[in-house]
């Protein structure tokens, strides 16, 4: 009885183990964890950068930037430009459809122009320019400029937030300030809108009847073509959670784990590091030039002086393989590099510092310096920021809070006393920070500038003349007068550049480098 | 008798009225007066001040707080909870779509605990004073002391990555498959029922040898029953009141404890919404959710106090 009793118990435990095993996957899934969760899918509405990257799944571009960062035809087949540089046009490539079958046409993608261009700072800019946007046919629109611009590939190629993502017209007429519901698209994936489960995960589907180009794929641009059936976007918000889940083959890939998980990482046999973002990202101080002291171009100049790259990037960073000083406001490796506007500063010159304070008549008012403690990659900025303050003479009031909060208070421009700011640690994405008209921080339009609101006309001033300029040539030497002028004023200060790639099981393969993560090209051996 | 206890049920139905106001502003006044902007959150980073101004608009959060307030009240009390503002999905929908986790999670952690909690502080009242009492109540000094995500982070170590038993995170709906659910489910639930045994277990060891002395355990015993007969019908069911109480008021910790316990394992649940809507600022979420946990505390305090009718006769309402 007793034996029978073990036996019934034994099977009974046979059974459910069986039921408990682990399921297998499909072979052609592949499942990532993201540098966050995907709660919103408007990527023109949001400039959050997980939305562009869902923006990049489901969307095509007319133009993308490729691995160097060269702008290329994408959804266009055939661009012309007139000899006097004021008409544009643009013709769609053949067999171009979106998700629901109907083809693409110029109709949509005048729709989605215009409603980019409402939201997006470049689009903003590249419109001043346009005198009109009209449809010549099917597959054929028409861009007539009042006079030439170099933004007109610059805006429609731009690679980061807000993307210039081509949309149907139905879904593209929607008012750019509120979110779409329809989320049709023309590009490699389509969205299982019934299996998007906030806080869970985002679920992609091959997009059969995608045509891609012919050329290789590069960065954006290319023929994107997928090779897995599906991709997960699972949401594990813990980093030591996802990385455990990796290692035990739960998910493929991370998109950005934290510098100091890594070693632990990729010190499992299946494990591989791919730094599939090139560029990197920048660490920026940001004063507020509507509070006192920052108000005076000294005192800014003076924070020059004080600070240095490498103590940020060693407190935040640590592994010099994965951080570069730059002493540039455009990041090394890009086309507009410069080290002007930064020659024989950012080196920790306190007496240089204390010296432009005296001059400046620094009254030792308190700088209320923003301290975010819960994202990982800015929590050590800040206090370096202080001990490098208070070493060069200033006094410090740093105050700690959560990101949200800090994004809240940033928008506001009461008093540091009673509810402002004086200044706070961020980082840029390198490819949002190319040129003058990218880099959200130059824009110095006084109260319609990012928060910090500088207001300085010599800068916009040189910031349309980028705009207008189209020989390279000219666009480099008006970036550095641009840089120049940033080391006159300082609306903020990059502290070095930084480089987090992504990990994955050792079976994926042929990630593209490109400044967002993209999922094309991918495969699973 | 039963009309007496139908006015008391109803009694203490109306009683959450109040209560669940007095939630509602607060909660609405907490979220509304703290440093943060959700039209900032969802604007993103390269967003400029009228992008944020605008969004802030849409929301109605330029409206004066007060009229803010009028208008979610109504809405809630007609059983809309709104729209989320970020999910861009009703928030009713969503707290739907986290329930059956959470429920599974906290039904499994509740029948854990139970199960081996109470033996544990039967055995150790019964054992009193020797080796079996003390390991127990060392356990639930441990129990208590050490925080659930040290618990959660320990447990996955060993099972799921050590010995590749169980999964390391995750969750499989039901309708999936009982057994990816239940797989998925063991090491949450062990993990979040640690601190409730170690609670329920000492309150059972107290309450048990507080009645192992009194009369009617010394007459079961000449009367010939054995021990365990003893100790179950006799000790522990007169031992049963201040045990369900704790069960009842640790409903509080279980709700604290899925917060954490679904972050740690990336259950998509409530404890994990709560989360999510309190990084983002998300208040249409985050009221909701917290009337939700606080309607579910009131009422399983209820259902405690009705329960003592049942265990000991001499209560009535």
């Amino acid at each position: 009885m007793g034996h029978l009793r073990r036996s019934l118990f034994a099977l009974a435990a046979a059974a459910l183990l069986s039921g408990l095993s682990v399921p297998a996957n499909a072979q052609k899934t592949l499942r990532a964890v993201m540098h966050s969760d995907l709660k919103i899918l408007d990527p023109i509405w949001t400039t959050a950068y997980i939305v562009r990257n869902h923006g990049y799944m489901v969307y095509d571009t007319l133009f993308a930037a490729d691995e160097k960062g060269e702008i290329k035809p994408q959804m266009v087949g055939q661009y012309e430009v007139s000899p006097d540089q004021l008409t544009h046009t643009f013709t769609l490539r053949e067999g171009l459809l979106w998700h629901d079958g109907h083809p693409v046409t110029a109709e949509d993608c005048v729709a989605s122009i215009k409603r980019w261009a409402a939201k997006d700072s470049t689009g903003q800019k590249l419109m001043t320019f346009v005198d009109g946007l009209t449809v010549k046919d099917d597959k054929t629109f028409i861009m007539k400029l009042k006079s030439p611009t170099g933004l007109v590939l610059l805006g429609l190629g731009k690679p980061s937030s807000n993307v210039p993502f081509m949309m149907p017209k139905r879904v593209a007429e929607t008012d750019p300030n509120t979110q779409i519901s329809d989320f049709t698209g023309s590009g490699p994936f389509v969205l299982k809108r019934e299996e998007w489960k906030p806080g869970d995960k985002t679920v992609y589907v091959k997009f059969d009847k995608y045509k891609p180009r012919s050329e290789p794929a590069s960065g954006f641009a290319g023929g994107k073509v997928a090779n897995v059936d599906r991709v997960e976007w699972r949401a594990i918000s813990d980093h030591q959670q996802a990385i455990n889940a990796l290692l035990a083959g739960e998910i493929d890939f991370i998109e950005a784990p934290p510098h100091d998980l890594l070693p632990l990482a990729i010190s499992d046999s299946n494990v591989k590091f791919f730094d599939w973002n090139v560029l990197g990202n920048q660490f920026t101080f940001r004063p507020n030039w509507t509070a006192k002291p920052f108000d005076n171009a000294k005192v800014r100049q003076a924070l020059l002086y004080a600070f240095n790259q490498k103590d940020f990037l060693e407190a935040v960073v640590g592994d010099p393989k994965y951080y570069k000083v730059c002493n540039s406001y455009f990041p090394c490796g890009t086309a507009f590099f410069t080290e002007k506007g930064l020659d024989g500063r950012l080196n920790s010159d306190f007496k240089k510092a204390q010296e432009l304070l005296k001059e400046a008549g620094y009254d030792g008012t308190p700088i209320v310096l923003m301290h975010s403690t819960d994202l990982q990659i800015l929590t050590n900025l800040a206090p370096v920021a202080k001990s490098l303050l208070e070493k060069a003479g200033f006094k410090v009031d740093m105050q700690s809070m959560d990101w949200q909060t800090l994004v809240a208070r940033r928008a506001k421009k009461d008093p540091p006393t009673a509810g402002g700011w004086h200044a706070f640690l961020t980082s840029w994405v390198s490819i949002d920070i190319t040129n003058p008209i990218f880099t959200g921080f130059m824009n110095s339009a006084c109260d319609k500038a990012m928060f910090g609101w500088p207001c300085d006309p010599e800068m916009e001033k040189l910031r349309d003349d980028f705009a207008r300029e189209t020989d390279p040539g000219k666009q480099k030497a008006i970036a550095e007068q641009v840089s120049v002028r940033e080391g006159e004023v300082v609306t903020h200060i990059p502290l070095g550049q930084w480089y987090l790639g992504a990990v994955m099981r050792k079976n994926v393969d042929g990630m593209l480098k490109a400044p967002a993560p993209v999922f094309w090209n991918i495969s699973l051996k | 008798m039963r009309l007496a206890m139908f006015t008391y049920v109803l009694r203490r139905l109306l009683a959450t009225i109040p209560v669940m106001l007095i939630v509602a502003m607060f909660v609405f006044l907490m979220l509304r007066l703290t440093p943060s902007d959700p039209a900032a959150i969802i604007a993103g980073d390269n967003a400029n001040t009228e992008q944020v101004a605008e969004i802030r608009k849409r929301l109605g959060l330029d409206q004066p707080i007060l009229t803010q307030f009028v208008i979610w009240i109504g809405k809630t009390l007609q059983g809309d909870f709104g729209e989320s503002f970020f999910f861009k999905k009703q928030v009713a929908e969503l707290i739907f779509d986290r329930l059956e986790p959470t429920l599974s999670l906290a039904f499994f952690t509740l029948v854990l605990a139970i199960i081996i909690a109470i033996p544990l502080g039967v055995v150790a009242a019964y054992r009193h004073g020797s080796w079996l009492d003390r390991i127990v109540m060392g356990f639930s000094v441990l129990g208590f002391s050490v925080p659930v995500f040290v618990i959660g982070y320990a447990l996955i170590y060993v099972f799921a990555i050590e010995l590749n038993w169980l999964p390391v995170q995750g969750y499989q709906r039901l309708a999936q498959g009982i057994g990816g659910w239940l797989q998925r489910l063991i090491l949450p639930s062990i993990t979040l029922s640690v601190i409730y045994v170690a609670l329920i277990a000492r309150i059972t060891r107290t309450s048990v040898l507080e009645v192992m002395n009194e009369d009617y355990i010394r007459t079961a015993r000449a009367k010939g029953q054995t021990e365990a007969k003893v100790l179950i019908r006799h000790a522990l069911a007169n031992a049963a009141v201040p045990i369900v109480t704790v069960i009842g008021l640790g409903v509080a910790l279980l709700i604290g404890g899925v917060v954490v316990t679904e972050s740690v394992y990336t259950i998509p649940g409530l404890g994990r919404l709560t989360v999510d809507a309190v990084l983002a600022r998300d208040y249409p979420t985050i009221q909701a959710v917290i009337l939700l946990f606080s309607l579910a505390y009131v009422l399983i305090n209820l259902a405690v106090d009705l329960a003592y009718t049942f265990l000991d006769p001499r209560i009535r309402y």
